[in-house]
């Protein structure tokens, strides 16, 4: 299989290649230090397998996943293992490797690649999603821990770069995640994204003034857009 | 206190004595300057971007077998990214260490 690296530190591109060097299958074309130098690549070129690390600065392993019309399988190299869930949402992805990688893990991990050789690939937007929910239940992955956190005790999500902060009614939490993923996993009926940061449970608002709701301790900005839908939503006298 | 170790790198490197020394020559190139942007936007309050070197920083800690130093990263870049400096001293120790390791191999 031809494949490329993708990853901002030399360390980690140069540890990916040796591995890459003790499996005969593998022929590794280039190395890239950002996904925007790879994505010119791929416009030329075509490979079988990228390795790719998901935390890199401006443009995230996810964002360039996201850029690829047909894309190959991928291998995801991480220091990260709270992006497991997110990674399984991508039917191109083939495995998750958490660094330090050892040379029996990457085995496998193209074990399960040359398995998966022969069949399409697809992204997000076609590819059957893993539910994280279940029931009144959502899982989110915290230090290799998959935490369960009761939907309607949820009063407010927060983004916050590329985390969210998931406020509960005992409890907060900070998950590696986008707001747009959560907002899917979260019923309609509960929950509103009021701002292009902010999302909701329209059950826990305390009052509404002007563009900001107050919910629990927290006050909330209202986008002007957003501001419709709320109201729409609210059992007004 | 726990001590760095090649463990990691003598598996991956069997007997390719020259792979070794480049990889341990890349890190020494690459360990300083990731320690350098995360000193940098730590004394600029910028503790979202420090966060994202002690991310970067983990990858180096746990090729050098602190599995412990490597828990301590993970604390704190979660500490940095609700805005806390809880375990500074004890990363900084670990990046210390690090440091006077790298002198002596």
């Amino acid at each position: 299989m031809n494949c490329i690296v993708i990853d901002d530190e030399a360390t980690a591109r140069m540890i990916i290649s040796q591995l890459c060097s003790h499996v005969p299958s593998l022929n590794v074309l280039e190395e890239f230090p950002n996904a925007m130098q790879a994505i010119k690549y791929l416009n030329q070129k075509e490979v079988d397998l990228i390795f790719l690390d998901i935390h890199m600065p401006d443009f995230t392993g996810f964002d360039f996943i996201e850029t690829l019309k047909n894309p190959p399988k991928i291998i995801l190299t991480t220091s990260d293992p709270n992006f497991a869930i997110q990674a399984f949402e991508y039917d191109c992805i083939v495995d998750y490797l958490v660094k330090p990688i050892t040379l029996e893990r990457f085995q496998k991990a193209i074990d399960k690649a040359e398995s998966k050789q022969n069949k399409p690939a697809t992204t997000a937007s076609n590819a059957e999603k893993v539910e994280s929910t279940s029931g009144n239940d959502l899982y989110v992955n915290i230090d290799r821990r998959l935490i369960k956190i009761d939907i309607p005790s949820i009063y407010l999500v927060e983004a916050k770069g590329d985390y969210i902060q998931v406020k509960t009614e005992d409890k907060n939490y900070t998950v590696h995640s986008t707001l747009k993923k959560i907002e899917d996993k979260l019923p309609d009926s509960l929950f509103l994204k009021v701002h292009r940061s902010y999302i909701i449970n329209i059950q826990k608002i305390i009052d509404i003034e002007d563009n900001s709701v107050l919910i629990k301790k927290d006050v909330i900005p209202v986008s002007r857009s957003n501001r419709p839908e709320l109201m729409k939503r609210l059992n007004l006298l | 206190m726990e001590q760095p170790n090649q463990t990691y790198i003598n598996s991956l490197s069997g007997d390719d004595k020259a792979f070794k020394q480049k990889l341990i020559d890349v890190i020494k190139k690459e360990f300083p300057e990731e320690k350098q942007v995360y000193f940098d936007n730590y004394h600029a309050k910028n503790y979202k971007l420090a966060a994202d070197n002690v991310h970067k920083l983990k990858h180096k800690i746990s090729i050098l077998g602190l599995e412990k130093g490597y828990e301590v990263a993970v604390a704190y870049e979660n500490n940095l990214l609700e805005g806390s400096a809880n375990q500074k001293d004890l990363f900084e120790a670990i990046l210390t260490n690090i440091t006077k390791y790298l002198e002596e191999i």
